[in-house]
């Protein structure tokens, strides 16, 4: 279904919608490695608040990004039923946290906007364009902000 | 895709690591007293082999050491000559130096030069009394055409073809002429070459006939306008030199399939069987431009088939077993996915029991079966990265050879268990800590030549490097026979440098121990050779970053023992297994000294937030890994807890308190920086066996790193072990 979608309309991007804290987010789905269920994370020493720890996927060591903490907002308490989407982030890989999974939806890229210049709220910076399906507003999440940079964390 | 050139390149460097290390052989065989042929014609051979590659990649540097380093040992396999002990070390030299020339020529850095010269000097000093005949004169190197153009990339036997060039003879007469067969390749005529004019200069040079081999031309139909197909048979009758008629073609140098040989009173009578000997498959021809590597290989001369057989079934002992050259990157995948595969059944287990399953039903014998299964599959798949350890103990030969010589003590070179093999990376990283040692025994170990000879020790001193596999580790020991430790000496030095207390009371291994201290250097005169202020605290330092321990064991007068005890490889490591604020953590085993447990007695509060552990006299701090790592805040009291006591490179200890010890087991390693970062005080992250990731510890890390609550201060009394 993918594939037909992507050769009938070029010029329509393919998200994968979630919700965490509450609200709507995507991420492009080309991005997406996998979906899995949450397990329970080794924490890191004097990692930011945010990294949940390191889980094992399949013998491979694969940080954990809480990302409701991320975004600055107010996290899920029902942790288990928290959900982990595999992305690549700029060559690295990486899980994202999150409440629940919810659709795969293609948006034609005309109805992307531009999130308004809003300075005070610090999520903004992670917001790369802005969509409404079905009334609901869709955040695009953009991926490079949301890990820290790598010398942040080599200390 | 990538360019056949320096594919073929490549090749040819790695054919004369291989040759170089049979030269090293046959070298130390005849250092043993050996003057077999055979021996004497490994050597010549190897020398050879790697002239004859060089040559058709033009590195000229290369091929005319060779050179005169093959015209010395022809000298030696003819009988000429015979090499005592000096001159083998002569031998070894010029072998150290075609290493050398060889390495030069591969990273296109600069060769030695200045020490060449000297060398060959000698070498012609120590031949050229023995041989009035000027040898150079019958240099004739193998000239290899290698058409890019055309050529499919060459695989690596055809390398192997380049190293096997048989040896040519060097004892025939010279002066009545020569018998040359010349082949151009195509690279020749597009080149601007023309062989009309080659004729011409050697016509200039003597009495000449040419005759042209046509064999080689395909019917008309199938004639490539742009090849070349004819070669030629020529005889010169002349007086002039080899050397002479090598300059006519000197332009042509790689460009043509060349052999230039003595014309002698047996094949004077002339070339009539010549076509058929130079190429004895006249088909074959048209294909040339793909077998140019092979094509030299035929012998033109029937004068010349004897050694050239002799050479080849000499030749066959030294041949290595059959192997494949696998990318290195392929090894660490299979390497990375057998540790999986070992975290798996580990898991699998685990559940295994959790089901409650009775321990003997089909289910659990089976998986135990598999788990047997899964440990040979991974020691097996460790053994394909191992490689012997032959190629490190080599390279300490020369270290010896040349520290011998620079301190002038007369040292012999032992090795035992070469053939042991050790994860690759092993030997990679052991080389320097290796150098280094060895260089320290030369120098520092043994006594000079005079006061050998008055203690009534043999006037050579011996130096043995062994290898061999102990309970599930390599064991290097490095052994001299010289004074041994002078205990006094290095405590007298200690407690200068101030790095012991003055009354301290400290048992022989104590004082052995000292030497791995840093800024410790016993030598009084700082030498050229070692004592540079890197000491044997950097050597040990190297061999606990390889997870490896080392010790000393001296008798006085008798001589010293480093032993170097390593893990068979650097994928899984031997861990205690630890639980902290509800954690899992991995403290490598060959960090911790000993466990124990606190009391009331054991505990000395220090400042208002920092604690010392008071052990057999000394103190020790305490750190709370929990409150290091940020896991939790500091315990308010530690009478009871279990304590791992931390020894460190640098003679530092410390005691980490921990909540519980699990168990004590393998685990694989698996890197954290390519997912995450660096974490610091964390080296790395495995599986366990419920697949939950538990961190690896990087103690000194962890303790150079700690701060806040507690302030680590060298505690110079502090020695590990």
């Amino acid at each position: 279904m993918t594939d037909i979608d992507k050769q009938t309309d070029p010029a329509s991007i393919e998200l994968l919608s979630f919700r965490v804290g509450g609200q709507d987010y995507s991420v492009d789905i080309m991005s997406v490695r996998e979906i899995r269920g949450s397990a329970k994370a080794t924490s890191l020493p004097h990692a930011p608040f945010f990294v949940k720890g390191v889980i094992n996927l399949r013998g491979t060591v694969l940080p954990i990004i809480d990302l409701a903490a991320r975004l600055g907002l107010q996290a899920d308490t029902d942790k288990d039923r928290n959900v982990i989407i595999v992305v690549d982030i700029a060559g690295r890989t990486a899980g994202l946290m999150v409440d629940a999974v919810s659709d795969i939806l293609a948006i034609p890229s005309e109805d992307m906007q531009l999130p308004p210049d809003l300075a005070a709220d610090e999520t903004r910076t992670f917001v790369s364009a802005l969509t409404i399906v079905d009334g609901r507003m869709i955040r695009i999440l953009d991926l490079d902000t949301v890990m820290p940079p790598q010398g942040e964390e080599a200390a | 895709m990538s360019d056949p050139m320096a594919e073929i390149r490549a090749s040819f460097f790695i054919e004369c690591e291989e040759l170089l290390e049979s030269l090293q052989d046959g070298l130390q065989m005849m250092d043993d007293g050996s003057t077999d042929s055979e021996t004497i014609n490994i050597v010549f051979r190897a020398v050879h082999s790697i002239k004859g590659g060089a040559g058709a990649f033009g590195l000229d540097d290369l091929v005319q050491f060779a050179h005169r380093f093959e015209t010395a040992m022809d000298e030696v396999r003819s009988g000429n000559f015979h090499p005592d002990s000096e001159a083998i070390r002569l031998f070894f030299t010029c072998a150290d130096i075609l290493g050398d020339l060889v390495r030069a020529a591969r990273d296109d850095t600069p060769p030695p030069n200045d020490q060449i010269a000297p060398v060959l000097e000698k070498l012609d000093l120590l031949v050229g009394v023995e041989e009035e005949e000027d040898e150079d004169l019958d240099f004739t190197p193998m000239t290899l055409s290698l058409d890019l153009g055309d050529t499919p990339p060459l695989g690596l036997d055809d390398a192997g073809a380049l190293a096997d060039l048989p040896p040519l003879t060097f004892d025939t007469p010279v002066g009545k002429g020569f018998i040359i067969s010349f082949k151009p390749e195509n690279a020749l005529y597009s080149s601007g070459n023309e062989p009309l004019y080659l004729f011409r200069a050697l016509r200039d040079l003597g009495d000449l006939s040419v005759r042209c081999d046509i064999s080689g031309l395909p019917a008309l139909a199938s004639i490539d306008p742009n090849c070349g197909y004819l070669s030629w048979a020529l005889t010169l009758v002349t007086e002039e030199p080899e050397q002479a008629v090598r300059e006519v073609f000197e332009f042509v140098d790689g460009l043509c399939a060349l052999s230039i040989s003595p014309l002698t009173d047996d094949n004077s009578a002339l070339p009539a069987p010549e076509p058929e000997v130079t190429y004895p498959e006249p088909d074959v021809i048209p294909e040339i431009e793909t077998k140019a590597a092979e094509a030299p290989v035929t012998q033109p001369e029937p004068a010349q088939t004897a050694p050239a057989q002799s050479a080849k079934s000499t030749g066959a002992p030294t041949q290595p077993r059959a192997t494949v050259r696998v990318d290195l990157e392929r090894i660490d995948r299979l390497v990375n996915l057998v540790g999986e595969l070992v975290i798996n059944q580990a898991m699998l287990s685990q559940s295994v029991v959790e089901t409650g399953l009775p321990p003997n039903s089909p289910v659990s014998t089976g998986l135990e079966e598999f788990l047997q299964l899964t440990r040979d599959i991974q020691e097996s798949v460790m053994m394909i990265r191992a490689q012997p350890i032959k190629s490190l103990f080599q390279r300490m030969g020369r270290i010896v050879r040349e520290a011998s010589a620079s301190v002038n003590k007369e040292v012999k070179f032992h090795t035992d268990g070469e053939t042991t093999e050790v994860d690759k990376t092993v030997i990679e990283r052991l080389a320097d800590p290796l150098t280094h040692m060895i260089r320290n025994a030369v120098d520092h170990g043994f006594e000079t030549t005079e006061d050998r000879i008055a203690s009534g020790k043999p006037s050579a001193g011996i130096v043995t490097l062994s290898a061999q596999h102990r309970s599930g580790r390599i064991v290097i020991e490095i052994s001299d026979d010289g004074a041994g430790i002078d205990r006094e000496r290095v405590k007298a030095k200690a407690l200068e440098k101030g790095l012991i207390p003055e009354d301290a009371q400290l048992s022989d291994g104590d004082i052995d121990n000292l030497l791995f201290l840093p800024g410790f250097s016993t030598a009084s005169e700082i030498s050229n050779l070692s004592g540079r202020g890197v000491g044997m605290d950097v050597v040990k330092s190297a061999i606990q970053a390889l997870g490896g321990r080392i010790s000393i064991s001296s008798q006085q007068g008798k001589g010293t023992t480093f032993s170097i005890s390593l893990p068979l490889t650097l994928a899984v490591l031997d861990g205690m297994v630890v639980q902290v604020a509800g954690e899992t953590l991995v403290v490598p085993l060959n960090a911790i000294l000993e466990t124990l447990t606190l009391t009331d007695q054991d505990l000395r509060q220090l400042g208002p937030e920092t604690h010392v552990v008071q052990i057999r006299g000394g103190f020790v701090p305490l750190l709370d890994l929990g409150a290091e790592l940020g896991y939790r805040e500091p315990e308010t009291s530690y009478v009871g807890a279990t304590v791992l006591l931390i020894g460190q490179e640098d003679g530092n200890r410390a005691a980490l308190a921990v909540d519980a010890i699990e168990d004590q087991r393998q685990v694989v390693i698996k890197g954290l920086e390519g997912s995450y970062g660096r974490v610091p005080g964390i080296a790395a992250a495995t599986i366990l066996g419920d697949g939950q990731i538990a961190l690896i510890l990087d103690p000194t890390d962890l303790v150079t790193q700690a701060s806040g609550r507690t302030r680590v201060r060298a505690f110079p009394k502090a020695l590990a072990g």
